[in-house]
């Protein structure tokens, strides 16, 4: 497997830091951020394969921040978190180009086959 | 207008005098109202009938004492005019005749008999001279040279020149009356002429006054002694039983009780220049006969009126309080509904709320507790590892409950959105049961469908239609023994609605359960239910304009009922 260089975009520093450890533990190179201007400026400075986002965020909303990613970079692909339980705002997501939908609070186990499901899927 | 105010006011303090919900609430309306009502209608008909009663008694009584009173004058006119023109002829003869002539017995005799052809009733005739003694005399006694001197009416007809007596018994025991004249003589001296009439004529003037069986008249003296017999009170010379007024008065009637206790009107006339009182009496009962039936016929109506009355004003009352009973009913269900209705939305907010707040917190714990995992897992030499791994994997068991709830609730707080298709309620019904027919076979439940064939498609939505059936059918099945049968049906309620009825044949719920079944968090299923499976399906069927209705009896089964407009409407927008 390729070495994976993701984002991961949460408003709560606690979830973001222990998954991106939990991550890095599985050797996928994590970088995090907890709001959408950041993110945003993480992803010019160096763009990642995949950005797992939160739906809910203060400021720059997550579906916001998709919208930007998916101008910029298309080729990026984006799993959304939502804590609302709704598959509404999922929903939404897809329909804007992200690759698919987690609910907190999330199976790390699923995380990682979504993500391999998504680098598989890079045309 | 401040007085229309208070009017108001007062009349509904009256009428429904408190504001609580006792159950006495109606019965205190009703007994309010029909009092109300008796009162501004039996009162004003009471006063009118004694009004009336009183106005038309006086004025009956006024037709009837007036002829009595002409009746009495009348008659007494006659017996006045008898005795006047009798005293008239015995003045004349007393000053045609001079004293020699009427001293002498046979012209006396001679002038008595020409009196006796014309005039009635004469008895006799006889000279007194100014020392009372009778100095001649024709007629049927030996009267001749009696001493009156001593005698009251001799003082009397000296004073006032001329006499009538009171009635009094002759010799022969007839009645008379004694009429006296006096003359002055030219020397300066008197003589008195005296004359005896019998009474007979007065049976005469009474006989012609025409009285009827009941009626009496009679003369009586200013002392109460009868002068002519009475028809009830007695023969000539006995006393007169009643008080009657004395004096000097026109005609008058007198109301009183005789001593026969017969309620009378009695007429008084006295005569004017004699001692009698003419009395005429007539029983009461008689003259006011037509009064009497006037009466009668009067209270009649009045009674028939007033049971009329009563019957109108209890069944009116009747009326307007069972109304009154049905809109409070009807607005208290309302009201419930309205609450129910708001009660569930703001419910949902608040669980989709608590779940979003619950759901970072619990991510968070999620990955620490993952972290240990990971870090627990990876280290070869960790000691107690097994013990660890236990400890984290009962923590991530515990999170994924929570999530369950958190789904739970915000699934609760998402039903405010549908989305319509049109589709077959039958269909659905039966595969919603196609969820439970494993069940049911398990535990031998009997499902009995009664669906009817010819069920118009409804526009509604799918999903959220199978959660309803689903979540009622599941209760069915949790109510119902081993062996027990669930009946369904479904018909065409009317051109707007359909409806599928769930029958089970259960353990039933008792009132208050049933009161309280479509309330969130009201659950009868300690601990394994969460209390939201019927307010989720309620707040589903009245977000689609249906409606759902409960039905139990303890010990006999619950039915509930699903109504569904065939066109669902379109929910304002959340």
């Amino acid at each position: 497997m390729n070495i994976l260089k993701i984002l991961l975009v949460d408003d709560e520093e606690e979830f973001v830091t222990t998954l991106a450890e939990r991550l890095e533990l599985r050797g996928i190179q994590t970088r995090w951020a907890t709001d959408g201007e950041e993110a945003i400026q993480m992803i010019e400075s160096d763009p990642p394969q995949i950005v797992i986002l939160d739906v809910m965020m203060p400021g720059l909303g997550g579906l916001e921040v998709l919208k930007r990613i998916k101008a910029q970079h298309p080729q990026i692909h984006v799993i959304l978190l939502t804590g609302h339980g709704s598959t509404k705002e999922g929903i939404v997501g897809m329909r804007l180009g992200a690759f698919d939908y987690l609910m907190k609070p999330l199976d790390i186990e699923e995380l990682i086959k979504k993500m391999q499901e998504a680098i598989k899927s890079r045309p | 207008m401040n007085f229309k105010n208070g009017w108001a006011r007062l009349i509904e303090r009256f009428v429904l005098q408190s504001e609580d919900d006792s159950p006495d609430r109606y019965r205190v309306l009703r007994r309010n109202l029909v009092m109300l009502m008796i009162l501004i209608t039996i009162i004003p008909l009471t006063i009118m009938a004694v009004i009336y009663q009183h106005e038309y008694q006086s004025s009956i009584k006024k037709e009837i004492i007036n002829p009595l009173q002409t009746l009495a004058n009348k008659s007494k006119h006659s017996f006045e005019l008898f005795l006047e023109e009798r005293l008239s002829v015995v003045r004349f003869i007393a000053s045609s005749y001079s004293y020699e002539e009427l001293s002498d017995q046979k012209t006396l005799s001679r002038i008595f008999k020409v009196l006796m052809e014309e005039y009635c009733c004469l008895v006799d005739l006889g000279l007194i001279n100014d020392k009372g003694i009778q100095l001649s005399y024709a007629g049927p006694y030996e009267f001749l040279g009696k001493d009156y001197s001593k005698q009251s009416w001799f003082q009397e007809v000296v004073v006032k020149g001329d006499y009538i007596s009171d009635v009094f018994m002759g010799y022969r025991q007839f009645p008379h009356v004694a009429i006296a004249v006096l003359r002055r003589t030219i020397e300066g001296s008197y003589l008195i002429l005296r004359a005896t009439i019998d009474t007979r004529k007065f049976d005469n003037i009474i006989a012609s006054m025409g009285l009827d069986l009941e009626s009496d008249a009679f003369l009586i003296n200013r002392e109460g002694i009868l002068q002519t017999p009475s028809r009830f009170y007695g023969e000539i010379l006995d006393h007169y039983p009643m008080s009657f007024p004395r004096g000097n008065y026109g005609p008058i009637v007198i109301e009183e009780v005789d001593p026969q206790k017969r309620d009378m009107l009695i007429a008084y006339a006295p005569f004017i220049r004699s001692d009698y009182i003419l009395v005429l009496v007539k029983p009461r009962s008689a003259v006011l006969k037509s009064w009497y039936t006037l009466r009668t016929r009067m209270l009649f109506i009045f009674a028939i009126s007033v049971v009329i009355i009563l019957l109108v004003v209890l069944k009116l009352t009747d009326t307007v309080t069972k109304r009154v009973k049905e809109a409070d009913e009807k607005r208290e269900l309302a009201y419930r509904e309205v609450h129910h209705a708001h009660k569930l939305s703001s419910i949902g907010r608040l669980a989709a709320g608590v779940a979003h707040e619950i759901n970072n917190p619990m991510a968070i714990i999620n990955e620490k507790a993952g972290l240990m995992k990971d870090l627990v897992g990876y280290d070869k030499q960790f000691g107690n590892k097994e013990k660890f791994l236990g400890l984290i994997q009962s923590i991530l068991q515990s999170v994924e409950r929570c999530k369950e709830i958190t789904h739970r609730l915000l699934g609760f707080a998402r039903r405010m959105e549908v989305q319509h298709v049109e589709l077959d309620l039958n269909e659905l019904v039966q595969e919603t049961l196609g969820f439970l027919e494993k069940e049911a076979l398990y535990r031998n439940i009997d499902l009995r469908l009664h669906m009817a064939d010819d069920l118009p498609r409804i526009s509604c939505d799918r999903g959220q239609l199978q959660q309803v059936f689903l979540n009622i059918l599941t209760n069915a099945l949790a109510a119902v023994k081993d062996g027990d049968h669930i009946t369904i049906t479904s018909w065409e309620e009317n051109s707007d609605t359909v409806a599928v009825a769930v029958e089970d044949s259960g353990i039933g719920m008792p009132e208050e359960t049933l009161r309280n079944i479509f309330e969130p968090f009201f659950t009868t299923k300690k601990g394994s239910g969460t209390g939201l499976g019927l307010a989720i399906t309620y707040g589903i069927v009245k977000k689609m304009g249906g409606n759902i209705k409960a039905e139990s009896k303890e010990g006999e089964g619950t039915t509930f009922t699903v109504y569904l407009p065939k066109e669902a409407k379109i929910a304002p927008g959340e």
